[in-house]
């Protein structure tokens, strides 16, 4: 399922203060990053896309993805995938139990899920990992684990908020290109929040501040 | 109404629970109280005792809940953070669940002049051939009723006190005193103790309430002639004959008064403490010669309590399976389950019923409490300082105010007598200890987990089911053994509101204590006590079981 992400005048405010001023679109496959410091309202801009804005927050605007307007709906109902800092991998699930969580519910069948999970660890080159514990995993592998866990559920838009700061230099590489990767081929429209030149270079997108503005990386 | 506005109805009709009816049941038994030109009165102060038996309330109350808090507060400030304190804190807690009425036959099987002590000491130091004619036990002055209360009081504050230190930033206090030359007990009294009282406050206060007011504790160590005020007042209100009742009525009324008063003095206590705490670190207090006897005392106060509940528990044991144990013989001459086997169907029997109510009470409770947890989180409310005044109103009133009115009301829908009203009624006073246990680990659960469930699009009905419940397993459950142990430990509740029909545990337990049948006492006592024990356990046990591949949910014991 792949759909254009329209974030239409979308405004997050506090008080006074503006902390999201964001009218644009991100395409099918393609990834716009928001860069900021920390502090800048790139957390407060994914909540706003997620529904999980805390009380205290003004939104105007619209979000629609795929030509429908998601503003109303709660955040299960969205279809915007995430994925955090951490790989928030669910800890008394076992590897396969955790993404068999994510197959969608209309997918029926022990059977045909059992196959889904199956394959999707062993396009990760996690073949056999279903039965572990997730806390067993490497840094790297938990992290392919939570992408995994997040394409299974068949968003049409996917949030990554910093996912890349919390692994070591060398993985760090690695996983990148295995996300974007990942992203183009399944066609979802991406917005990536990150602090990091490298990642915003290697995403390819335009990239603004929450406030909207142009940055060159 | 759709799932969602009823969830978001919960915390509210769990405050109505609590409160409709207290506040009902305490107008059910004032009203009563000022009827015919006040005879209720009238006869209550022209009864034998009822002053006596007032002030001995009074006085003990006071006296054991300052008690347990100055030992409280002593173990803290002389060993906070040290080994000795861990191993007090391991000792003490399991202590919490307990019964009151377990506890207490426990002591007067330790203290009494035919005790263990006596007869560990006789006669080679004392001379006593035969158990001496001493009243330590039920002695006057209601020292031994004192001596209980702090030593079933003191876990309870502990614990509360335990969970709130982190919070009050204790440890970093704590260094900043002492790098600013203050000794350990002075730094802790002028830097952490006023933030930490102002936490413990609402806790003291239902010990204050709980140590004047305790029926059960009172008619095993306290004194008989005249009984205190609560006891007087519970066997008048057993009496079928009317001119007791309404002296019962009455009596409650002096007893809520009463409780209300102390409570006001102990406020007025607080604001004099706090002035003169403030008063002490303005003038520099330092002490550090302090520091040394204060750590001793509190860890020999710490310890001797413990080993005294522990030594109360194993004399239990051991009489439920004593044969012949003659006076000065500290063992007994030899060992029989005949007790144990001659009333296994008595047992069973109360043991099934005391099982049944509390397993449907606790149930109750942590529904209504898992409701108002989840309601609180979803809907993002914020519970106000009103909510948990409320959550602990059934504590702070005394029980026999309130509960005569409910049995009142019960009586005229003809429920009364019946499990399911006892079971009701446990609800009442289960239902804060389940919320105060659960609440802190709800409240503290990773909200991103949530998040990243409804990212993958699990409605939030599949994430409470499916993520939070299950990581949640160890305290829920442990919640859920601290609503048994409340609810099996219930006296008078089940004595009114089961009309005397509803034989547990407890009600036998007690009701046996005056007579002279230590072997059977002992079983019962001994089951009382087992059985909170063994749902402490499985819930060690069962999230041990359950995760026993899953390293990130493991805890060491």
């Amino acid at each position: 399922m792949t759909g254009v992400l329209h974030l239409d005048h979308l405004r997050v405010t506090r008080g006074e203060i503006t902390l999201v001023d964001l009218n644009l679109s991100v395409a099918p496959g393609t990834v716009l990053t928001i860069m900021g410091p920390s502090g800048s309202g790139k957390s407060t801009a994914l909540s706003a896309i997620l529904g999980t804005l805390a009380r205290g927050f003004r939104q105007e605007g619209h979000i629609t993805l795929d030509g429908q307007d998601i503003t109303p709906l709660p955040p299960h109902l969205r279809r915007v995938g995430l994925l955090f800092q951490d790989d928030v991998l669910f800890p008394h699930m076992s590897v396969g139990t955790n993404l068999a969580f994510a197959i969608p519910p209309w997918i029926k069948g022990r059977m045909a899920r059992k196959i889904m999970v199956d394959e999707a660890l062993a396009s990760a080159g996690l073949a056999g990992f279903a039965p572990r514990d997730p806390s067993t995993l490497s840094g790297g592998q938990r992290a392919r684990v939570a992408l995994m866990r997040t394409l299974l559920a068949q968003p049409c838009a996917l949030l990554l908020d910093e996912p890349f700061s919390r692994l070591d230099t060398e993985l760090r590489g690695q996983i990148r290109d295995f996300v974007f990767d990942r992203v183009r081929t399944a066609g979802l429209a991406t917005v990536l929040v990150t602090h990091d030149r490298e990642d915003a270079l290697t995403a390819g997108g335009p990239v603004v501040t929450p406030l909207g503005q142009p940055v060159r990386p | 109404m759709t799932g969602d506005a009823m969830l978001r109805q919960a915390p509210r009709l769990t405050l109505i629970l609590l409160t409709a009816p207290v506040l009902a049941g305490l107008a059910g038994t004032i009203v009563p109280a000022f009827r015919d030109d006040l005879a209720g009165f009238r006869n209550l102060v022209a009864a034998p005792g009822f002053k006596s038996g007032l002030w001995l309330s009074i006085q003990t109350g006071l006296a054991s809940t300052a008690g347990a808090l100055l030992i409280t507060v002593l173990i803290l400030a002389g060993l906070y953070g040290s080994r000795a304190f861990a191993t007090i804190q391991h000792l003490l807690a399991p202590l919490l669940a307990v019964p009151h009425a377990a506890a207490a036959l426990g002591l007067a099987f330790l203290i009494s002049p035919s005790g263990w002590i006596a007869r560990v000491f006789s006669p080679w130091a004392t001379g006593w051939e035969a158990p001496p004619d001493l009243l330590i036990l039920n002695d006057p002055a209601g020292l031994s009723l004192t001596l209980g209360l702090i030593a079933k009081e003191v876990p309870f504050l502990l614990l509360m006190a335990i969970a709130v230190l982190p919070q009050v930033d204790a440890p970093r206090r704590l260094l900043v005193a002492q790098s600013l030359g203050a000794g350990r007990v002075a730094g802790f009294v002028i830097g952490v103790l006023p933030s930490l009282y102002r936490q413990l406050r609402l806790p003291v206060y239902a010990v204050l309430a709980y140590s004047m007011t305790a029926v059960d504790m009172a008619m095993i160590l306290g004194p008989t002639l005249p009984h205190t005020l609560s006891v007087q007042i519970a066997l008048w209100m057993t009496e079928p004959t009317l001119t007791q009742q309404s002296t019962a009525a009455a009596a409650a009324v002096v007893q809520l008064l009463a409780v209300l008063g102390a409570l006001g003095t102990w406020r007025m206590t607080e604001v004099v403490a706090r002035r003169l705490t403030l008063h002490l670190a303005e003038a520099g207090l330092r002490l550090p010669w302090v520091d040394k006897p204060a750590r001793a005392l509190g860890a020999m106060l710490g310890l001797l309590l413990a080993g005294l509940l522990f030594l109360a528990l194993a004399g239990m044991a051991l009489w439920s399976v004593a044969g012949l144990w003659g006076f000065p013989h500290s063992l007994p001459e030899s060992l029989s389950f005949k007790t144990w086997l001659r009333s296994a169907p008595a047992l069973m029997e109360s043991g099934g019923i005391t099982l049944r109510i509390a397993l449907w009470s606790t149930l109750m409770a942590l529904i209504a409490v898992l409701a108002c947890l989840e309601a609180e989180h979803r809907f993002g409310l914020v519970p106000g300082a009103r909510a948990l005044w409320i959550l602990y109103l059934p504590l702070l009133m005394p029980q026999v105010a309130f509960l005569p009115g409910v049995q009142w009301v019960l009586l005229r829908g003809g429920a009364d007598g019946t499990w399911g009203a006892v079971a009701a009624s446990h609800v009442i006073f289960v239902l804060p200890y389940v919320f105060l246990s659960l609440a802190p680990a709800y409240r503290g659960w990773d909200g991103r987990v949530a998040v990243a469930g409804a990212t993958l699009g699990a409605a939030p009905w599949r994430v409470f089911l499916y993520l939070r419940l299950p990581m949640l397993l160890r305290p829920v459950l442990t919640a859920f053994a601290v609503g048994m142990a409340v609810s099996i430990g219930q006296y008078l509740p089940t004595l009114l509101i089961g009309g005397g029909r509803i034989e547990t545990l407890t009600t036998e337990a007690v009701a046996l204590s005056s007579g002279g049948n230590r072997r059977l006492i002992g079983a019962y006592a001994l089951l009382q006590m087992l059985l909170p024990a063994l749902f402490f356990g499985l819930a060690l046990l069962i999230p041990t079981l359950v995760y026993r591949n899953r390293r990130a949910l493991r805890v060491s014991i």
